[in-house]
């Protein structure tokens, strides 16, 4: 393929919708006769639901019906068990939806939640984590299908005879995804037709989901997803809302609309969950490597096991001959924790890259050449050769831009008056992930081009990076390129998660539209009236194994400066390079870096949640105690990449760069806030509080 | 099914209380009958269809409901539409006037690439004009310099930043939106 649009900045499809107001989310589709739907969420951690008094709901202007275990439709069981709303009187965390009620209005639904009277037989609750709980378990896998516990070699007796140890523990809290959008899906039925519009990263899975609980089959169902106000992680499957929006639309026979309020996400659509980290590293003088042991504890729900996958980084970082990495998993009585940008590869890097960083104190070394010397030649956990691996130009060239050799490496070396200044670096990681997928491409008598395929734009530019795609396949300027997206009624696609969306639709697309054009070339005469249509699905050769390790690698560093006399620390600029294969769109590329940055920013600094021990529950659970970057917390950000050509990954070349900007960010600025005060705090966020404690602690 | 319907509208209960106001959204007049309990947000979103005003915390803490009150940026989620009667209300929609063309603030963002999903974008937007306007009528911020002569306040980068922090973006296009803004009120 040559490249004439792929990595141009081409200006998103759907911005001129998107900056004035005309593009429709899930909840924006006005039909005569729509009801609006509110859940009524439990107000106990653990029990059953012993009555549900509704009649004071019933009795107000305006609700229609009120739904619970009692009377709701029976569904076929879930996969998912969180999406088994209202099928019994069990309540496995407090926020569970224990009622639906319908009515004409927001503000008669809102009324009619508040007057139904739920009783409980509360339930003795455990939510609180420990290292040493007794109910910790190992298990068989955790999140993404990797092994809880990988060993080589024997790490305890290398980490005993090692000359350097760092051992340290580092906390993660829970956190929250609060996409701008909270979740939201509209339902109708139309004969024996169901259309969902709903805000999802992915509803070929929605649409499966919804047919086995409903019994219907996915021919009677549209999901569409035109437009979704974000995601990261916490729309990438189902969530209540949409099985909601069915079962009250097919209860009334009008069309229903669930939007989850702000404060009810928490509990109902997953949640990074918390990490107990235990760092082992040992090294030689000269810094390399000798044993690495990372172990991490978690929790999960009652109602389905989820382990972040913390340890798994640890495997692919350094070179190591003696290492264990393993996950230990809490089963308690909190919401069910899912997928946050980069599962695993966020916490865990935040740990590892924070303990790299106190060996390199220990070592007296400097940080990135530590990690420099450090390189593996083949994967560590598997002994696979890397398809490409571009950590160290990352390091350097960030580094080199970020002015890294003029810094004095004491700690404490630098004020202003009562604010002390630092640096800090830390290393990313994220691994390839590409699904098979499926599109059409079909050439029109007026030249243009229609490309087809289930993707869904959550605001990368999924759109803009497919057309690129399609018009160098097809050899014609971007402007004759049509793309439609977001729709079960198009060729089916996989979600837009894991960093894996442009790589797996883009691969069919890039294959229609080629055989598109082989077949225009041979074609005699015009296009007929009809079009031709090209249809490509890549089974079996987008899951193929590979004999390659592939990863995406990054490397992040920051400057804070830490007052002092309040605690708060300030990120005074941010600098990300990224080796990610080919870069297809520089413009959204770089927003999407720069985005992961911000969100690693907030990580480090502002975005924490709590499990309040007596109630059960989040204690943050809005945008008031929750706090996400706004714009006062966030400096200009630098995102760059090195070229990187890896024929080892799919035909457009590119690694998938939608989670590593997040990955090494908290622990750069960790390290730097170290650097500014030679204070280590080890549990995020680094808060004003536990910045002045742990100055204070220190004598400074 | 519907053997649970209730009354919808009926008489166990006192009907809400509601009131005819009209109000002026992007230049049009609109007279209607509203439910006292419904704020701003959702009498553009429902009753005028008008769904650029986005619904993102209903508490007035993210900022993507923003839009103008007689030239002044509101979290349109708080205030109550009743209390609106005879107002001037402004939306993303309504921004670039009967043009076809963009606002040039609107058209600053497509151009810096100041968003992704885009649902805080319309309050962003909103919120930017405001803040141009409150600049340059010369209503200090808490960055701005107490020594410096009263008059507009020249919009840095950090003058932005402070003005616009009621608008929370999840996608992380701060640097961006700045950009937009800085471009635009030069």
């Amino acid at each position: 393929m040559t490249a004439r649009v792929v990595g141009a900045p081409a200006e998103r499809r759907e911005g001129r919708e998107k900056v004035t107001g005309t593009a429709r989310y899930a909840a924006e589709l006005p039909s005569l006769g729509r009801l609006f739907a509110r859940p009524v969420p439990a107000a106990v951690a653990r029990g059953r639901v012993t009555g549900v008094d509704v009649s004071d709901a019933l009795a107000l202007p305006g609700v229609v019906t009120v739904l619970t275990h009692e009377n709701a439709p029976r569904l076929a069981e879930p996969d998912d068990p969180t999406l088994a709303v209202l099928q019994g009187p069990e309540v496995p965390h407090r926020g569970w939806f224990v009622a639906l009620v319908v009515a004409d209005s927001l503000e008669a639904a809102r009324a009619g939640a508040a007057a139904v009277h739920v009783s409980y037989a509360a339930e003795p609750h455990d939510v609180t984590l420990s290292a040493t709980h007794p109910d910790a378990y190992v298990p068989e896998e955790a999140n993404g299908g990797y092994p809880a516990v990988r060993e080589h070699g024997d790490p305890e007796d290398a980490f005993a005879d090692a000359a350097v140890r760092v051992d340290v523990g580092y906390r993660v809290p829970p956190l929250h995804n609060h996409p701008m959008e909270p979740h939201a899906s509209t339902a109708h039925w139309d004969g024996e037709r169901l259309t969902v519009h709903t805000s999802s990263q992915g509803t070929t899975v929605v649409r499966a989901v919804l047919a086995g609980m409903f019994g219907l089959e996915e021919e009677q169902i549209s999901v569409v997803a035109e437009h979704v106000g974000g995601g990261f992680g916490s729309k990438g499957t189902p969530r209540p809302d949409v099985v909601l929006a069915v079962m009250a639309t097919r209860h009334t026979g009008r069309p229903v609309t669930v939007a989850l309020p702000r404060r009810f996400l928490p509990a109902v659509v997953g949640h990074r969950a918390p990490t107990l980290h235990r760092l082992r590293l040992g090294a030689d003088t000269d810094g390399r490597l000798t044993s690495l042991a990372h172990e991490v504890t978690t929790h999960t729900s009652r109602v389905k096991e989820f382990v972040e996958q913390a340890a798994t980084p640890a495997r692919v970082m350094y070179a190591v001959p003696h290492s264990r990495t393993v996950h230990r998993v809490v089963p308690l009585d909190v919401p069910t924790p899912s997928w946050m940008r980069a599962p695993g590869e966020a916490p865990g890097m935040y740990a590892l890259e924070s303990a790299v960083d106190e060996l390199a104190e220990e070592l007296g070394m400097d940080p990135v050449e530590l990690r420099i010397r450090n390189e593996p030649e083949t994967e560590p956990d598997t002994g696979r050769p890397f398809s490409s691996r571009g950590l160290v130009a990352c390091l350097r060239e960030g580094a080199r831009r970020f002015g890294w050799a003029e810094r004095d490496p004491r700690p404490r070396s630098r004020a202003e008056g009562p604010l002390l200044l630092g640096t800090g670096v830390a290393a990313a990681t994220y691994p390839v992930l590409v699904w098979p997928s499926t599109a059409a491409a079909h050439a029109l008598p007026d030249g243009t081009f229609l490309v087809e395929t289930n993707a869904t734009d959550i605001g990368t530019g999924a759109r803009t990076v497919l057309a690129q795609i399609a018009a160098d396949a097809l050899a014609v300027p971007l402007e004759r390129i049509r793309i439609r997206v977001g729709s079960t009624d198009l060729p089916s696609a996989p979600l837009a998660g894991g960093s894996s969306g442009t790589a797996s639709w883009g691969w069919p697309v890039h294959e229609a539209c080629t055989r598109l054009a082989d077949r225009l070339t041979d074609f005699p005469g015009p296009v007929p009236e009809q079009g031709l249509v090209v249809h490509a699905d890549t089974s079996g050769t987008a899951d193929a194994d590979s004999p390659y390790a592939r990863h995406a690698f990054g490397a992040h560093f920051a400057e804070v400066a830490v007052d002092t006399v309040t605690g708060e620390v300030r990120v005074r600029r941010m600098l990300g390079v990224y080796a990610a294969g080919r870069i297809l769109n520089s413009r959204t590329a770089r927003s999407q870096f720069v985005g992961g940055m911000t969100m690693g920013l907030g990580m480090a600094l502002t975005e924490g949640s709590t499990m309040d021990a007596a109630f059960g529950d989040f204690t943050e659970s809005d945008l008031a105690s929750y706090h996400v970057p706004a714009h006062a917390d966030v400096p200009d950000i630098e995102a760059h990449w090195v070229e990187e050509d890896d024929p080892h990954l799919n035909p457009l070349g590119g690694k998938g760069i939608g989670e590593i900007g997040i990955v090494g960010t908290a622990a750069a600025v960790g390290n730097a806030v170290h650097h500014a005060t030679g204070v280590r705090l080890r549990e995020l966020p680094l808060t004003p509080d536990r910045v002045l404690a742990g100055l204070l602690e220190a004598g400074r | 099914m519907g053997s649970e319907l209730g009354p919808a509208g009926g008489t166990a209960a006192p009907p809400p209380h509601r009131s005819d106001l009209t109000l002026r959204v992007n230049g049009k007049p609109h007279t209607l009958s509203v439910d006292h309990r419904r704020v701003l947000l959702d009498l553009l979103r429902e009753d005028l269809d008008l769904t650029g005003a986005k619904k993102g915390c209903d508490h007035g803490q993210c900022g993507a409901c923003t839009v103008l009150v007689d030239g002044r940026r509101v979290n349109s989620c708080l205030l109550f539409a009743v209390v609106l009667d005879g107002c001037d209300v402004t939306t993303v929609e309504g921004l670039s006037g009967d043009g076809e063309e963009p606002h040039p603030l609107q058209r600053a963002f497509l151009e810096h690439d100041a968003f992704q999903c885009g649902y805080c974008t319309p309050g962003q937007i909103c919120s930017a004009v405001g803040a141009v306007a409150e600049a340059e009528a010369g209503h200090p911020s808490r960055v701005t310099d107490a020594r410096a002569p009263s008059g507009p306040v020249p919009l840095s980068r950090e003058e932005i930043r402070e003005r616009l922090s009621g608008n929370l973006c999840r996608c992380g296009a701060y640097p961006r939106i700045v950009d937009a803004v800085e471009d635009v009120s030069r």
